[in-house]
Protein backbone atom coordinates (compact mmCIF):
# COMPACT_ATOMS: atom_id res chain seq x y z
CA UNK A 1 0.00 0.00 0.00
CA UNK A 2 2.82 2.67 0.80
CA UNK A 3 4.40 1.63 -2.19
CA UNK A 4 1.45 2.47 -4.10
CA UNK A 5 0.92 5.54 -2.59
CA UNK A 6 5.03 6.31 -2.88
CA UNK A 7 4.23 5.78 -7.14
CA UNK A 8 1.46 8.01 -7.05
CA UNK A 9 3.70 10.62 -4.71
CA UNK A 10 6.60 10.11 -7.73
CA UNK A 11 4.59 10.55 -10.25
CA UNK A 12 2.90 13.52 -8.57
CA UNK A 13 6.39 15.31 -8.08
CA UNK A 14 7.76 14.74 -11.09
CA UNK A 15 4.59 16.64 -12.75
CA UNK A 16 5.08 19.50 -9.88
CA UNK A 17 8.37 20.00 -10.45
CA UNK A 18 8.98 20.06 -14.26
CA UNK A 19 8.27 23.59 -14.49
CA UNK A 20 10.59 24.31 -11.46
CA UNK A 21 13.27 22.62 -13.37
CA UNK A 22 12.40 24.58 -16.30
CA UNK A 23 12.82 28.06 -14.88
CA UNK A 24 15.83 26.88 -12.87
CA UNK A 25 17.50 26.24 -16.23
CA UNK A 26 16.60 29.94 -17.47
CA UNK A 27 17.55 31.16 -14.54
CA UNK A 28 20.97 29.72 -14.16
CA UNK A 29 21.38 30.54 -18.29
CA UNK A 30 20.30 34.34 -17.47
CA UNK A 31 23.10 34.02 -14.92
CA UNK A 32 25.59 32.66 -17.22
CA UNK A 33 24.78 35.72 -20.00
CA UNK A 34 24.64 38.17 -17.66
CA UNK A 35 21.05 39.02 -17.67
CA UNK A 36 18.73 39.80 -14.92
CA UNK A 37 16.82 36.03 -14.25
CA UNK A 38 13.23 35.92 -13.84
CA UNK A 39 12.43 34.20 -10.49
CA UNK A 40 12.36 30.66 -10.21
CA UNK A 41 8.55 30.53 -9.67
CA UNK A 42 8.15 32.24 -13.24
CA UNK A 43 6.79 29.00 -15.30
CA UNK A 44 4.05 28.55 -12.52
CA UNK A 45 3.13 31.85 -13.03
CA UNK A 46 2.83 31.87 -16.29
CA UNK A 47 0.78 28.67 -16.00
CA UNK A 48 -1.38 30.04 -13.47
CA UNK A 49 -1.86 33.05 -15.97
CA UNK A 50 -2.86 31.08 -18.79
CA UNK A 51 -5.35 28.72 -16.82
CA UNK A 52 -7.11 31.21 -15.71
CA UNK A 53 -7.48 32.88 -19.26
CA UNK A 54 -10.14 32.04 -21.57
CA UNK A 55 -9.14 30.13 -24.58
CA UNK A 56 -10.03 31.17 -28.02
CA UNK A 57 -10.75 28.85 -30.88
CA UNK A 58 -11.10 29.40 -34.23
CA UNK A 59 -14.35 29.09 -36.01
CA UNK A 60 -13.12 25.94 -38.15
CA UNK A 61 -11.53 23.82 -34.71
CA UNK A 62 -12.57 20.78 -34.51
CA UNK A 63 -13.19 18.51 -31.28
CA UNK A 64 -9.34 17.06 -32.51
CA UNK A 65 -7.90 20.92 -31.88
CA UNK A 66 -9.77 21.30 -28.30
CA UNK A 67 -8.82 17.76 -27.19
CA UNK A 68 -4.97 17.92 -28.31
CA UNK A 69 -4.07 19.97 -24.94
CA UNK A 70 -5.87 17.17 -22.96
CA UNK A 71 -4.43 14.36 -24.86
CA UNK A 72 -0.59 15.47 -25.36
CA UNK A 73 -1.08 16.19 -21.63
CA UNK A 74 -2.18 13.16 -20.56
CA UNK A 75 0.16 11.01 -22.56
CA UNK A 76 3.32 13.04 -21.55
CA UNK A 77 2.21 12.42 -17.47
CA UNK A 78 1.54 9.06 -18.37
CA UNK A 79 5.25 8.65 -19.54
CA UNK A 80 6.66 10.86 -16.80
CA UNK A 81 4.87 7.93 -14.54
CA UNK A 82 6.90 5.57 -16.12
CA UNK A 83 10.10 6.54 -15.06
CA UNK A 84 11.86 6.16 -12.06
CA UNK A 85 12.60 9.27 -10.15
CA UNK A 86 13.45 8.33 -6.79
CA UNK A 87 12.60 4.95 -6.21
CA UNK A 88 13.02 1.48 -7.81
CA UNK A 89 10.34 0.35 -5.68
CA UNK A 90 7.05 0.78 -6.80
CA UNK A 91 4.48 -0.99 -8.62
CA UNK A 92 4.34 0.58 -11.14
CA UNK A 93 7.95 -0.10 -11.89
CA UNK A 94 6.91 -3.65 -13.60
CA UNK A 95 5.48 -1.55 -16.90
CA UNK A 96 8.15 0.88 -16.87
CA UNK A 97 9.15 -0.21 -20.41
CA UNK A 98 11.09 1.98 -22.65
CA UNK A 99 9.93 1.59 -25.63
CA UNK A 100 6.28 2.64 -24.56
CA UNK A 101 8.09 5.05 -22.86
CA UNK A 102 9.14 6.19 -26.65
CA UNK A 103 5.80 5.37 -27.78
CA UNK A 104 3.80 7.32 -25.16
CA UNK A 105 6.38 10.42 -26.42
CA UNK A 106 5.19 9.92 -29.73
CA UNK A 107 1.37 9.81 -29.29
CA UNK A 108 1.84 12.98 -27.84
CA UNK A 109 3.93 14.62 -30.97
CA UNK A 110 1.51 12.95 -33.28
CA UNK A 111 -1.60 14.98 -31.69
CA UNK A 112 0.47 18.26 -31.52
CA UNK A 113 1.31 17.72 -35.23
CA UNK A 114 -2.50 16.79 -36.11
CA UNK A 115 -3.99 19.80 -33.92
CA UNK A 116 -0.96 22.10 -35.76
CA UNK A 117 -2.87 21.07 -39.22
CA UNK A 118 -6.24 21.31 -38.34
CA UNK A 119 -7.17 25.02 -37.86
CA UNK A 120 -5.22 25.03 -41.44
CA UNK A 121 -3.07 28.21 -40.69
CA UNK A 122 0.14 27.72 -42.72
CA UNK A 123 2.64 28.11 -39.51
CA UNK A 124 0.47 25.06 -38.16
CA UNK A 125 1.26 23.34 -41.41
CA UNK A 126 4.59 24.27 -41.56
CA UNK A 127 5.45 23.41 -37.68
CA UNK A 128 4.46 20.08 -37.91
CA UNK A 129 5.99 18.93 -41.21
CA UNK A 130 9.09 20.27 -39.54
CA UNK A 131 8.15 18.12 -35.93
CA UNK A 132 7.35 15.40 -38.40
CA UNK A 133 10.70 15.79 -40.42
CA UNK A 134 12.96 15.86 -37.02
CA UNK A 135 11.22 13.12 -35.40
CA UNK A 136 11.81 10.94 -38.46
CA UNK A 137 15.99 11.77 -37.66
CA UNK A 138 15.39 11.56 -33.74
CA UNK A 139 13.02 8.74 -32.93
CA UNK A 140 15.74 5.96 -34.62
CA UNK A 141 18.72 7.53 -33.08
CA UNK A 142 17.16 7.20 -29.84
CA UNK A 143 15.91 4.03 -29.65
CA UNK A 144 19.36 2.78 -30.77
CA UNK A 145 20.64 4.56 -28.08
CA UNK A 146 18.32 3.07 -25.63
CA UNK A 147 19.13 -0.76 -27.33
CA UNK A 148 22.29 -0.52 -26.62
CA UNK A 149 21.40 -0.33 -23.02
CA UNK A 150 18.92 -2.44 -22.90
CA UNK A 151 21.37 -4.98 -24.67
CA UNK A 152 23.84 -4.97 -21.85
CA UNK A 153 20.99 -5.43 -19.21
CA UNK A 154 18.50 -7.51 -21.24
CA UNK A 155 15.90 -5.88 -20.32
CA UNK A 156 14.01 -3.12 -21.94
CA UNK A 157 12.00 -2.32 -18.93
CA UNK A 158 13.91 0.58 -17.35
CA UNK A 159 13.92 -1.10 -13.15
CA UNK A 160 15.45 -3.94 -13.98
CA UNK A 161 17.80 -1.78 -16.60
CA UNK A 162 18.87 0.21 -13.67
CA UNK A 163 19.01 -2.36 -11.17
CA UNK A 164 21.52 -4.39 -13.25
CA UNK A 165 23.75 -1.48 -14.04
CA UNK A 166 23.65 -0.25 -10.23
CA UNK A 167 24.71 -4.64 -9.71
CA UNK A 168 27.45 -4.09 -12.20
CA UNK A 169 29.21 -1.00 -10.38
CA UNK A 170 31.32 1.48 -12.26
CA UNK A 171 32.49 0.07 -15.44
CA UNK A 172 33.89 1.99 -18.41
CA UNK A 173 31.92 1.14 -21.32
CA UNK A 174 32.66 2.64 -24.76
CA UNK A 175 28.97 1.63 -25.85
CA UNK A 176 27.72 3.72 -22.98
CA UNK A 177 29.62 6.52 -23.62
CA UNK A 178 28.49 6.83 -27.25
CA UNK A 179 24.87 6.03 -26.46
CA UNK A 180 25.27 8.92 -23.98
CA UNK A 181 26.16 11.61 -26.41
CA UNK A 182 23.84 10.17 -28.91
CA UNK A 183 20.96 10.34 -25.84
CA UNK A 184 21.43 13.88 -25.46
CA UNK A 185 21.49 14.93 -28.87
CA UNK A 186 18.24 14.03 -29.31
CA UNK A 187 17.12 14.78 -26.13
CA UNK A 188 17.85 18.80 -26.97
CA UNK A 189 16.34 18.09 -30.14
CA UNK A 190 12.98 16.47 -28.96
CA UNK A 191 12.84 19.08 -26.25
CA UNK A 192 12.99 21.57 -28.91
CA UNK A 193 16.82 22.90 -27.23
CA UNK A 194 19.06 25.40 -28.92
CA UNK A 195 21.08 24.68 -31.41
CA UNK A 196 17.74 22.61 -33.06
CA UNK A 197 15.20 25.26 -31.69
CA UNK A 198 14.40 28.19 -29.69
CA UNK A 199 12.16 28.00 -27.03
CA UNK A 200 12.40 31.47 -26.43
CA UNK A 201 11.00 33.17 -29.48
CA UNK A 202 8.46 33.45 -32.22
CA UNK A 203 10.34 33.72 -35.21
CA UNK A 204 8.20 32.16 -38.09
CA UNK A 205 11.20 31.21 -39.94
CA UNK A 206 13.32 28.96 -37.44
CA UNK A 207 10.37 27.84 -34.46
CA UNK A 208 9.60 24.12 -35.07
CA UNK A 209 7.49 23.26 -31.44
CA UNK A 210 5.99 26.98 -31.30
CA UNK A 211 4.59 26.81 -34.61
CA UNK A 212 2.09 24.08 -34.04
CA UNK A 213 0.63 25.64 -31.12
CA UNK A 214 0.73 28.97 -32.36
CA UNK A 215 -3.15 28.86 -32.31
CA UNK A 216 -3.58 27.81 -28.82
CA UNK A 217 -4.36 30.23 -26.05
CA UNK A 218 -6.03 29.89 -22.38
CA UNK A 219 -5.81 26.38 -20.59
CA UNK A 220 -5.14 24.30 -23.67
CA UNK A 221 -1.97 26.55 -24.17
CA UNK A 222 -1.02 26.05 -20.48
CA UNK A 223 -1.58 22.47 -20.70
CA UNK A 224 0.67 21.88 -23.78
CA UNK A 225 3.45 24.15 -21.74
CA UNK A 226 3.46 22.06 -19.09
CA UNK A 227 3.58 18.67 -21.45
CA UNK A 228 6.66 20.43 -22.96
CA UNK A 229 8.08 21.07 -19.41
CA UNK A 230 7.49 17.55 -18.07
CA UNK A 231 8.60 16.30 -21.26
CA UNK A 232 11.57 18.19 -20.81
CA UNK A 233 12.25 16.65 -17.28
CA UNK A 234 11.68 12.98 -18.71
CA UNK A 235 14.53 12.99 -20.65
CA UNK A 236 17.08 14.97 -17.90
CA UNK A 237 15.57 11.94 -15.95
CA UNK A 238 15.86 9.45 -18.36
CA UNK A 239 19.67 10.35 -19.17
CA UNK A 240 20.30 10.28 -15.18
CA UNK A 241 18.69 7.43 -14.58
CA UNK A 242 20.39 5.44 -17.44
CA UNK A 243 24.05 7.17 -17.38
CA UNK A 244 24.21 7.86 -13.51
CA UNK A 245 21.76 5.70 -10.77
CA UNK A 246 24.01 5.87 -8.33
CA UNK A 247 21.78 7.39 -5.35
CA UNK A 248 18.60 5.90 -6.24
CA UNK A 249 15.99 4.22 -3.77
CA UNK A 250 16.42 0.31 -4.32
CA UNK A 251 13.81 0.28 -1.22
CA UNK A 252 11.29 2.81 0.60
CA UNK A 253 12.78 3.85 3.83
CA UNK A 254 13.40 7.47 4.98
CA UNK A 255 17.21 6.92 5.03
CA UNK A 256 17.50 5.60 1.11
CA UNK A 257 14.75 8.47 0.54
CA UNK A 258 16.98 11.21 1.39
CA UNK A 259 20.00 9.86 -0.03
CA UNK A 260 18.02 9.43 -3.37
CA UNK A 261 16.89 13.95 -3.15
CA UNK A 262 19.89 14.81 -2.87
CA UNK A 263 21.61 12.62 -5.50
CA UNK A 264 18.57 13.84 -7.65
CA UNK A 265 18.85 17.32 -7.22
CA UNK A 266 22.81 16.97 -7.61
CA UNK A 267 22.69 15.01 -10.57
CA UNK A 268 19.91 17.21 -11.87
CA UNK A 269 22.13 20.31 -11.09
CA UNK A 270 25.11 18.97 -13.24
CA UNK A 271 23.09 18.26 -16.03
CA UNK A 272 21.35 21.56 -15.87
CA UNK A 273 24.59 23.01 -16.31
CA UNK A 274 26.17 21.08 -18.79
CA UNK A 275 22.88 22.09 -20.80
CA UNK A 276 23.27 25.57 -20.32
CA UNK A 277 27.31 25.99 -21.08
CA UNK A 278 25.99 24.46 -24.33
CA UNK A 279 23.30 26.65 -24.86
CA UNK A 280 25.20 29.65 -24.37
CA UNK A 281 28.33 28.60 -26.58
CA UNK A 282 26.44 27.13 -29.55
CA UNK A 283 24.01 29.45 -32.11
CA UNK A 284 20.90 28.03 -33.20
CA UNK A 285 21.50 26.30 -36.28
CA UNK A 286 19.68 26.78 -39.68
CA UNK A 287 16.75 24.51 -40.08
CA UNK A 288 18.37 22.32 -42.82
CA UNK A 289 21.67 21.43 -40.94
CA UNK A 290 19.21 19.77 -38.49
CA UNK A 291 19.42 16.48 -40.76
CA UNK A 292 22.99 16.39 -40.26
CA UNK A 293 23.15 16.74 -36.60
CA UNK A 294 20.93 13.99 -36.28
CA UNK A 295 22.50 12.15 -38.74
CA UNK A 296 25.70 12.70 -36.01
CA UNK A 297 23.25 11.50 -33.09
CA UNK A 298 22.27 8.50 -34.96
CA UNK A 299 26.04 7.82 -35.86
CA UNK A 300 26.47 7.84 -32.27
CA UNK A 301 23.97 5.41 -31.32
CA UNK A 302 24.90 3.25 -33.98
CA UNK A 303 28.84 3.58 -32.57
CA UNK A 304 27.36 2.64 -29.13
CA UNK A 305 25.67 -0.49 -30.45
CA UNK A 306 28.77 -1.96 -32.54
CA UNK A 307 31.05 -1.28 -30.10
CA UNK A 308 28.63 -3.13 -27.53
CA UNK A 309 28.78 -6.23 -30.25
CA UNK A 310 32.68 -5.79 -31.01
CA UNK A 311 34.42 -4.65 -27.62
CA UNK A 312 31.97 -5.75 -25.00
CA UNK A 313 30.06 -9.16 -25.57
CA UNK A 314 32.99 -11.42 -27.14
CA UNK B 1 34.62 -12.75 -20.96
CA UNK B 2 32.63 -9.63 -19.38
CA UNK B 3 33.79 -6.20 -18.94
CA UNK B 4 34.03 -7.42 -15.10
CA UNK B 5 36.94 -9.37 -15.22
CA UNK B 6 39.24 -6.55 -17.03
CA UNK B 7 41.23 -4.58 -14.94
CA UNK B 8 40.46 -0.28 -15.13
CA UNK B 9 43.19 0.21 -17.81
CA UNK B 10 41.94 -2.65 -19.94
CA UNK B 11 39.01 -0.76 -19.46
CA UNK B 12 40.44 2.00 -20.94
CA UNK B 13 42.10 0.60 -23.65
CA UNK B 14 38.56 -0.39 -25.21
CA UNK B 15 37.26 2.88 -24.62
CA UNK B 16 40.19 4.28 -26.55
CA UNK B 17 39.73 1.77 -29.11
CA UNK B 18 35.95 2.83 -29.53
CA UNK B 19 37.20 6.28 -29.62
CA UNK B 20 39.70 5.88 -32.23
CA UNK B 21 36.70 4.32 -34.42
CA UNK B 22 34.67 7.21 -33.83
CA UNK B 23 37.56 9.62 -34.82
CA UNK B 24 37.40 7.63 -38.00
CA UNK B 25 33.77 8.11 -38.57
CA UNK B 26 34.06 11.71 -37.42
CA UNK B 27 36.63 12.18 -40.37
CA UNK B 28 34.61 10.58 -42.87
CA UNK B 29 31.87 12.93 -42.18
CA UNK B 30 33.75 16.30 -42.26
CA UNK B 31 34.10 18.48 -45.16
CA UNK B 32 36.22 21.18 -44.19
CA UNK B 33 39.92 20.33 -44.23
CA UNK B 34 41.50 21.98 -41.58
CA UNK B 35 38.52 20.15 -38.99
CA UNK B 36 39.63 17.06 -40.78
CA UNK B 37 43.46 17.36 -39.82
CA UNK B 38 42.56 18.32 -36.02
CA UNK B 39 40.48 15.04 -35.82
CA UNK B 40 43.39 13.66 -37.92
CA UNK B 41 45.53 15.06 -34.88
CA UNK B 42 43.52 13.81 -31.92
CA UNK B 43 43.59 10.25 -33.44
CA UNK B 44 46.88 10.53 -33.13
CA UNK B 45 46.84 11.37 -29.65
CA UNK B 46 44.45 8.49 -28.68
CA UNK B 47 46.90 6.32 -30.14
CA UNK B 48 49.64 7.83 -28.08
CA UNK B 49 47.18 7.35 -24.66
CA UNK B 50 46.78 3.67 -25.42
CA UNK B 51 50.39 2.97 -26.15
CA UNK B 52 50.83 4.67 -22.73
CA UNK B 53 48.27 2.03 -21.51
CA UNK B 54 49.12 -0.86 -22.75
CA UNK B 55 52.81 -0.28 -22.25
CA UNK B 56 51.74 -0.29 -18.25
CA UNK B 57 49.51 -3.18 -19.00
CA UNK B 58 52.18 -5.31 -20.28
CA UNK B 59 54.83 -4.20 -18.78
CA UNK B 60 56.97 -3.59 -21.77
CA UNK B 61 58.83 -0.11 -21.53
CA UNK B 62 59.88 0.37 -25.36
CA UNK B 63 56.06 0.72 -25.58
CA UNK B 64 56.68 4.54 -23.85
CA UNK B 65 58.96 5.71 -26.48
CA UNK B 66 56.78 4.60 -29.37
CA UNK B 67 53.95 6.22 -27.25
CA UNK B 68 56.22 9.60 -27.19
CA UNK B 69 57.34 8.98 -31.03
CA UNK B 70 53.86 8.68 -31.83
CA UNK B 71 52.37 11.64 -30.11
CA UNK B 72 54.80 13.84 -31.60
CA UNK B 73 54.74 12.70 -34.91
CA UNK B 74 50.60 12.03 -35.04
CA UNK B 75 49.75 14.09 -33.48
CA UNK B 76 51.37 17.71 -33.58
CA UNK B 77 54.07 17.38 -36.25
CA UNK B 78 52.08 15.58 -39.18
CA UNK B 79 48.69 17.68 -38.65
CA UNK B 80 50.88 20.78 -38.13
CA UNK B 81 52.46 20.37 -41.36
CA UNK B 82 49.58 19.15 -43.36
CA UNK B 83 48.07 22.50 -41.72
CA UNK B 84 50.82 24.83 -43.30
CA UNK B 85 50.36 22.88 -46.32
CA UNK B 86 47.10 23.65 -46.88
CA UNK B 87 47.77 27.32 -45.98
CA UNK B 88 50.34 27.32 -48.58
CA UNK B 89 47.99 25.97 -51.21
CA UNK B 90 45.15 28.03 -50.16
CA UNK B 91 42.63 25.68 -49.78
CA UNK B 92 41.18 26.75 -46.52
CA UNK B 93 37.65 26.10 -47.24
CA UNK B 94 36.87 22.62 -49.50
CA UNK B 95 33.50 21.92 -50.43
CA UNK B 96 34.26 18.45 -52.14
CA UNK B 97 30.14 16.65 -53.02
CA UNK B 98 31.79 13.51 -54.30
CA UNK B 99 29.48 11.65 -52.55
CA UNK B 100 26.87 12.16 -50.42
CA UNK B 101 28.09 11.89 -47.29
CA UNK B 102 25.58 9.82 -45.15
CA UNK B 103 25.77 7.14 -47.73
CA UNK B 104 29.53 7.00 -47.13
CA UNK B 105 28.61 7.02 -43.18
CA UNK B 106 26.37 4.04 -43.79
CA UNK B 107 28.83 2.03 -45.53
CA UNK B 108 31.31 2.80 -43.04
CA UNK B 109 29.15 1.12 -40.52
CA UNK B 110 28.94 -1.99 -42.85
CA UNK B 111 32.58 -2.00 -43.35
CA UNK B 112 32.88 -1.93 -39.15
CA UNK B 113 30.62 -4.92 -39.51
CA UNK B 114 31.91 -6.88 -41.95
CA UNK B 115 35.54 -6.17 -39.76
CA UNK B 116 33.93 -7.97 -36.69
CA UNK B 117 33.18 -10.75 -38.62
CA UNK B 118 36.29 -11.09 -40.90
CA UNK B 119 37.96 -10.87 -37.37
CA UNK B 120 35.83 -13.51 -35.82
CA UNK B 121 37.84 -16.58 -35.82
CA UNK B 122 41.14 -14.49 -35.34
CA UNK B 123 39.76 -13.94 -31.82
CA UNK B 124 38.73 -17.38 -31.51
CA UNK B 125 43.21 -17.94 -31.73
CA UNK B 126 44.05 -14.39 -29.20
CA UNK B 127 44.41 -15.02 -25.58
CA UNK B 128 45.31 -12.02 -24.05
CA UNK B 129 41.93 -9.55 -22.87
CA UNK B 130 42.27 -7.06 -25.17
CA UNK B 131 41.91 -9.15 -28.33
CA UNK B 132 38.58 -7.46 -28.80
CA UNK B 133 40.68 -4.84 -30.13
CA UNK B 134 41.73 -6.21 -33.47
CA UNK B 135 37.71 -5.78 -35.51
CA UNK B 136 38.50 -1.90 -34.65
CA UNK B 137 41.66 -1.77 -35.71
CA UNK B 138 40.98 -3.79 -39.11
CA UNK B 139 37.75 -1.26 -39.12
CA UNK B 140 40.02 2.05 -39.01
CA UNK B 141 42.65 0.68 -41.53
CA UNK B 142 38.65 -0.15 -43.91
CA UNK B 143 37.84 3.73 -43.10
CA UNK B 144 40.69 4.93 -44.24
CA UNK B 145 40.90 3.22 -47.58
CA UNK B 146 36.65 3.84 -47.90
CA UNK B 147 38.32 8.13 -47.22
CA UNK B 148 40.81 7.06 -49.85
CA UNK B 149 38.27 5.94 -52.75
CA UNK B 150 35.76 8.78 -51.61
CA UNK B 151 37.63 11.79 -51.66
CA UNK B 152 39.00 14.05 -54.57
CA UNK B 153 41.44 16.07 -53.60
CA UNK B 154 44.96 14.96 -52.85
CA UNK B 155 44.84 16.19 -49.05
CA UNK B 156 42.34 14.02 -48.32
CA UNK B 157 43.02 11.26 -49.49
CA UNK B 158 46.79 11.33 -47.66
CA UNK B 159 44.92 11.84 -44.43
CA UNK B 160 43.22 8.86 -45.73
CA UNK B 161 46.18 6.82 -46.22
CA UNK B 162 47.81 8.00 -42.56
CA UNK B 163 44.11 7.21 -41.52
CA UNK B 164 45.05 3.15 -42.71
CA UNK B 165 48.92 3.26 -40.65
CA UNK B 166 46.74 4.20 -37.73
CA UNK B 167 44.48 1.52 -37.73
CA UNK B 168 47.71 -0.87 -38.51
CA UNK B 169 49.66 0.64 -35.27
CA UNK B 170 47.03 0.83 -33.06
CA UNK B 171 46.31 -2.97 -33.76
CA UNK B 172 49.69 -3.27 -32.94
CA UNK B 173 50.12 -2.12 -29.76
CA UNK B 174 46.52 -3.21 -28.62
CA UNK B 175 46.13 -6.75 -29.78
CA UNK B 176 49.96 -7.89 -29.90
CA UNK B 177 51.37 -5.64 -27.49
CA UNK B 178 53.51 -3.61 -30.04
CA UNK B 179 56.17 -4.55 -32.52
CA UNK B 180 59.82 -4.67 -32.18
CA UNK B 181 61.66 -1.44 -31.75
CA UNK B 182 63.24 -1.68 -34.78
CA UNK B 183 60.16 -1.95 -36.64
CA UNK B 184 58.43 1.08 -35.14
CA UNK B 185 61.33 3.21 -35.57
CA UNK B 186 61.53 2.04 -39.17
CA UNK B 187 57.34 2.46 -39.84
CA UNK B 188 57.62 6.40 -37.68
CA UNK B 189 60.54 7.09 -39.67
CA UNK B 190 58.85 6.30 -43.36
CA UNK B 191 55.33 7.92 -42.18
CA UNK B 192 57.38 10.90 -41.48
CA UNK B 193 58.98 10.76 -45.22
CA UNK B 194 55.85 9.83 -46.44
CA UNK B 195 54.43 13.24 -45.11
CA UNK B 196 57.13 15.40 -46.01
CA UNK B 197 56.96 13.49 -49.62
CA UNK B 198 53.33 14.25 -50.03
CA UNK B 199 53.82 17.89 -49.52
CA UNK B 200 56.30 17.88 -52.13
CA UNK B 201 54.05 16.14 -55.06
CA UNK B 202 50.78 18.78 -53.74
CA UNK B 203 53.13 21.50 -55.05
CA UNK B 204 54.45 19.21 -58.36
CA UNK B 205 50.63 18.16 -58.94
CA UNK B 206 48.88 21.58 -58.40
CA UNK B 207 51.88 23.11 -60.60
CA UNK B 208 51.05 20.56 -63.51
CA UNK B 209 47.09 20.30 -63.52
CA UNK B 210 46.32 23.72 -61.32
CA UNK B 211 44.34 21.79 -59.53
CA UNK B 212 44.62 19.14 -56.30
CA UNK B 213 41.82 17.13 -57.69
CA UNK B 214 43.16 13.65 -58.85
CA UNK B 215 40.37 12.50 -61.23
CA UNK B 216 41.72 15.12 -63.42
CA UNK B 217 45.17 13.09 -63.77
CA UNK B 218 43.26 10.55 -65.69
CA UNK B 219 42.48 12.93 -68.54
CA UNK B 220 44.79 12.97 -71.31
CA UNK B 221 44.08 15.78 -73.28
CA UNK B 222 44.27 19.45 -71.85
CA UNK B 223 40.93 20.75 -73.54
CA UNK B 224 37.86 19.69 -71.91
CA UNK B 225 35.67 17.33 -73.83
Amino acid sequence: MTAALWALVQAGLFVAAAPLLLGWVKWLKCLLQNRAAPPLRQPYRDLARLFRKQPVLAKNASWLFRFTPYGVFGATVAAAALVPLLTLATPGAQLGDIIVLVGLLALGRTFTALAGMDIGTAFGGMGASREMAVSAFTEPAMLMAIFTLTMTAASTNLASAITHILEQGFILRPSFTFALLGLMMVAVAETSRIPVDNPATHLELTMLHEAMVLEYSGRHLALLDWAAHIKFMIFAVLIIDLFLPWGIAADLSAGTMAIAIAALLLKLTMLAITLVAAETVLAKMRLFRVPEYLNLAFLLSLLGLLSHVILEVA
Amino acid sequence: MTLNQLSLDQQAVLMLAAMVLFTAFAMLAQRNLFTIISIFAWQGLLLALTTVLVANISDQSHLYFSALLTAALKAFFIPWLLRRLVAQLGLTREAEPAFNITVILLIAAALVVFSYYIVLPVEALATDLTRNTIAVGLAVLLLGMLMLITRRKAINQVIGFMTMENGLFFTAVAATYGMPMVVELGIAFDVLVAAVLFGVFFFHIRSSIDSLDVDRLNRLSEEEK
